[in-house]
């Protein structure tokens, strides 16, 4: 009784997707449908199974999976002296076959270009102005006091190596230690914003504390002291972008980087050099 | 019909033969069986996908139905998502299926694997067949990875970034390694098709091979079984495969197909529209990956702030809990059978399966490593608890270091524990006796086994 059921709401329900594909689809009721009409089939298969039918349960014997007759395949291969005699022969024939794939295998090469030294470089140059995403030139007020800029050099907006993100703080509180603290015209200060962990921007500043924040996995940096890591699987500090404001107002970079920006590699430059 | 077949192919014998295969019933054999029929799902609705998704990070603007993204520049491959949810008929319905059944495949494994573990299937005869399993869960997390890297959308976008910067991370040759499989440094418009190749055509190639490999040999071997009356090492003892076995299992796939069209169809999933385009400068907060990722997630979360340079060799701090830790864990998993061989030099053929409590041991140290995974698995939502519980991400951060030390040792002793009072037919000293064991006295009457 309760298999008959199961087999008509299945077909009730397969004729009814039918009807609703042809009038349209809705997402919850195509579900719902293709449920019943698969669920109600296997309801009813599941319950003939167990429910009406009792079949005995047998014995079967398990035989050794080894072979019975002990011989192996490797002597079936090496009593054909053509092939075994010929030892000079099967050796070229190996080292042929290998070099052979050597070769095959070097296209893989043609997948991606090598890493030059472009790899902890980006497009800031000296004297490059700041631009926002829009490409529009930024210039300190521009930034809300405590609030944060994504910028990006002059004539590249939207280049991901090259982001970054500047913060006017209140007046007075940087920290800077030598020469960075010159980086910082109108106590604007701008940090890599390719976190120097996994490479995620660093999107989150929590201004009463003056952290950035990386959403990822929680690196914490000290927007006041350089970006030096204060909680956080991230070890190197954001690198700082070294700023001026030119003759029109405009934030203006002094060079690139003058560390790598984003995540650590093995042979990562991690001095603090111009 | 079939006469005509037979005269041709002469398999009307073989097929009566496979049908009369004996099949030992017990529930958890059909773990197996699930992620099986999963995959059956996960082809059919992905065939549909495929068909409708483009594999093209240009860029196009956004001019479909979904009002907040309009004008908005996206990749032609998030666009084809979108046209595939919002405009192609059935095509969202098929889409969440799709992403619930990966789910529950990597889920139906990984349980699947654990039963096999827990009760000794993987002994001698069966350490080839362990290895192919372990391959299928690995392949199954590339999968479950590549697919919903394809809409390329914010959340899938942070995943291929965190991706990139474990591959660079190795030693020597991390920067070739990331620049040949990403075709550059990232973002690149490349990997969208080649992660495409990769999840409908390579991965999949590999998956069916795999599978059918692991069921011819599971047919060459034969099933294991508990240990009962008449069952000894020698014999199987069960149901035909054919009537009740075939039916079983056929209303079982339904029945897994129905829950995931159910699923599919009421319970929403990776709403891309919500999460919006890749944008190499923006990432999403609180950004959680799909379940079975969460572990090493939660493993790069935890890890301290450790990047040492040995020789001027800097160790990247994502190195260890992105690439090593993976690394040693399937190989560890791999090669499990082979490690438990050797100490306890048990080289001997097994067909009767043991009981978790059989051994105590081996018991322990699953749960141990369970324990370790479900741990770095919730470390992986530390934001998201933070923001649940309202307590600071720091100290949610410091509590998971200690517990992913801690945890695993005392879950893996209070499980060998367990497991050794039980053997012994002592009363548990975690947790209350359940039941005793009775043994019928010549009288006629029952008392309790060792009294």
């Amino acid at each position: 009784m309760l298999v008959r059921l199961a087999f008509a709401a299945s077909m009730v329900a397969s004729i009814a997707l039918v009807v609703l594909y042809l009038r349209g689809g809705e997402r919850t009721a195509e579900g719902v449908l293709l449920g019943v009409a698969l669920g109600g089939l296997g309801l009813g298969i599941t319950v003939w199974a167990t429910r009406l039918m009792d079949p005995p349960e047998v014995e079967e014997a398990r035989e050794p999976l080894a072979s019975p007759d002990g011989k192996s395949l490797v002597d079936m291969l090496r009593d054909e002296e053509d092939v075994t005699r010929r030892v000079v022969l099967v050796r070229m024939l190996l080292g042929a076959a290998g070099t052979l794939v050597a070769a095959l295998a070097i296209p893989t090469l043609s997948l991606g270009p090598a890493p030059g030294s472009d790899l902890g470089r980006t497009k800031w140059r000296r004297g490059l102005r700041a631009v926002g995403a829009d490409g529009r030139a930024v210039r300190p007020l521009d930034i809300p006091l405590e609030g944060v800029r994504t910028i990006f050099p002059e004539g590249f907006a939207g280049e991901p190596d090259s982001q970054a993100v500047v913060i006017r703080v209140a007046p007075g509180l940087l920290e800077l230690e030598g020469r960075r603290a010159e980086w910082a015209p109108e106590d604007c200060v701008a940090y890599s914003k390719i976190c120097t962990h996994a490479g995620c921007p660093v999107g989150l500043y929590r201004s009463a504390a003056h952290e950035l924040l990386c959403p990822c996995h929680q690196s914490t940096f000290d927007v006041l002291r350089g970006a030096v890591p204060l909680f956080g699987p991230a070890v190197r500090p954001l690198p700082q972008l070294p700023l001026a404001v030119d003759e029109e107002g405009y934030l203006v970079a002094l060079s690139d980087f003058t560390e790598a920006a984003g995540p650590s590699y093995w042979n990562i430059e991690r001095s603090d050099e111009l | 019909m079939i006469r005509w077949i037979d005269r041709r192919l002469g398999v009307d014998s073989w097929a009566r033969k496979g049908l009369r295969k004996v099949f030992p019933d017990h529930w958890s054999f059909l773990l197996g069986e699930i992620a099986l029929f999963t995959f059956l799902v996960l082809l059919a609705t992905g065939i549909f996908l495929t068909l409708f998704y483009r594999p093209d990070a240009t860029p196009v603007v956004y001019d479909g139905p979904y009002e907040p993204l309009r004008g908005r520049e996206v990749s032609a491959a998030y666009e084809s998502v979108l046209r595939l949810s919002f405009q192609v008929r059935a095509g969202l319905v098929m889409r969440q299926i799709h992403h619930w059944a990966a789910l529950v495949f990597v889920a139906s494994i990984v349980v699947h694997a654990a039963r096999v573990f827990f009760t000794g299937a993987f002994r001698r005869p069966r350490e080839v067949n362990w290895l192919v399993g372990v391959g299928l869960l690995v392949l199954a997390l590339m999968m479950g990875f590549t697919g919903y890297s394809l809409p390329d959308d914010l959340l899938s976008g942070t995943g291929l970034r965190i991706a990139y910067s474990a591959l660079i991370s190795i030693p020597f040759i991390g920067p070739y390694l990331a620049y040949l499989a990403f075709g550059g440094e990232f973002p690149t418009h490349g990997i969208i098709p080649r992660l495409f190749v990769m999840h409908v055509m390579l991965f999949p190639a590999l998956l069916i091979a795999l599978i059918t490999a692991h069921l011819a040999i599971l047919v060459q071997q034969k099933h294991t079984q508990f240990p009962g009356p008449g069952r000894r090492e020698d014999n199987v003892v069960g149901k035909r495969l054919w009537p009740s076995q075939v039916f079983k299992s056929t209303g079982l796939m339904l029945l897994t197909a129905a829950v995931l069209a159910v699923m599919g169809g009421l319970v929403q999933i990776n709403p891309v529209w919500t999460y919006g385009p890749f944008d190499a400068t923006i990432v999403s907060a609180p950004a959680q990956p799909d379940w079975y990722m969460g572990w090493l997630e939660g493993a790069i979360r935890l890890f301290p702030p450790f990047e040492p340079q040995i020789f001027g060799v800097t160790i990247p701090a994502m190195f260890i809990p992105g690439v090593v830790l993976p690394g040693v864990f399937f190989t560890l998993l791999a090669l499990w059978p082979f490690l438990e061989q050797r100490v306890t030099r048990d080289m001997a053929e097994h067909h009767l399966l043991e009981r978790p409590r059989d051994n105590p041991v081996r018991t322990g140290i699953g749960a141990g490593a369970l324990a370790f995974v479900a741990i770095l698995t919730l470390a992986g939502g530390n934001d998201v608890l933070a923001l649940m519980f309202n307590i600071p991400v720091e100290a949610i951060t410091w509590f998971f270091r200690i517990a992913v030390l801690v945890g695993p040792v005392v879950g893996g002793y209070v499980a060998y524990r367990i497991a050794r009072d039980l053997r012994d037919g002592a009363t548990p000293a975690f947790g209350r006796k359940r039941g005793v064991m009775l043994r019928r006295t010549p009288g006629g009457g029952y008392e309790e086994e060792g009294s």
